[in-house]
């Protein structure tokens, strides 16, 4: 979709935001899953980000941001002696997903305070666009 | 006459213009505050301001030539200088771009203002009030 004026801007910024909330939100709730092989174990994953051009010049500096792929992060999970953990491997570990949790809730916040940002562009220039609609009334 | 008016309000409409374009790249940087590698950018609104207003439409030679106006010429978008850059390449400071889209929308309205009460005052000079 292009870019055709400001509103398109924040909106698409405030979908990639949102597509970093839904990442953070399946990275918190798996975060203490547990698995009996380190393949099937949870990876958390992360939206890459990329500036989407008005032009392909550059030229007017109108952009705007996509959330391009949401990646699995290249972590190791966290292997666990526990013998009698009814999916324990052969040799007795678990493998619990490796989400940090104080990262995730920092990423969480931000992706918040970034929406709340083009909330308040929108809201702003909405109301600037109709006092320029009834210019002389 | 009608001339006359349009003259009257050339000024304020152009610095509306200029003010929108500043608010829409503002608004990039917004969006893009969380983007490795975006780098900020803006317009200075007096330079782009005496552009608009100095540089006239395209003297045309031939019936046939087709007239550009000077607005639709692109205007020079610069990159801002960042005091504190970030480790990603990302050089949006939150803070300065949302103190700079206030003052853009307070400035807008205030543009805004000045335009209306031109032509309340325009408008008793036709009616003779």
């Amino acid at each position: 979709m292009d870019i055709k004026n400001i509103y398109h801007i924040a909106q698409r910024a405030m979908g990639a935001q949102l597509v970093r909330l839904n990442a953070t939100a399946s990275n918190l709730a798996n975060a203490d899953n547990i698995a009996s092989s380190p393949q099937d174990a949870y990876k958390p994953v992360k939206p890459i980000f990329e500036t989407k051009y008005f032009d392909l010049i550059r030229k007017r500096g109108i952009s705007t941001v996509d959330a391009v792929t949401v990646q699995k992060m290249d972590v190791e999970p966290i292997k666990e002696y526990k013998p009698g953990h009814p999916l324990a491997d052969e040799n007795g570990f678990i493998y619990r997903a490796p989400v940090n949790i104080e990262e995730e809730y920092v990423d969480m916040l931000e992706a918040s305070r970034q929406y709340q940002n083009n909330v308040e562009v929108i809201s702003t220039v909405r109301a600037l666009m109709l006092k320029t609609a009834s210019i002389g009334k | 006459m009608v001339d006359n008016i349009k003259q009257q309000l050339n000024v304020l409409s152009n610095a509306l213009r200029v003010r929108n374009k500043k608010q829409e790249i503002l608004a990039s940087n917004i969006a893009n505050a969380a983007t490795p590698h975006y780098k900020a950018r803006d317009v200075n609104f007096e330079a782009e301001l005496s552009r608009s207003l100095n540089v006239g439409p395209l003297k045309t030679s031939n019936s046939q030539h087709i007239a550009l106006t000077s607005n639709s010429l692109p205007g020079k978008v610069q990159y801002r200088q960042s005091i504190n850059p970030s480790v990603d390449g990302n050089t949006v400071e939150l803070a300065v771009e949302q103190m700079e889209f206030a003052e853009n929308s307070i400035r807008y309205q205030t543009t805004l203002d000045f335009i209306n009460s031109k032509i309340k005052g325009l408008k008793s000079a036709i009616r003779g009030e």
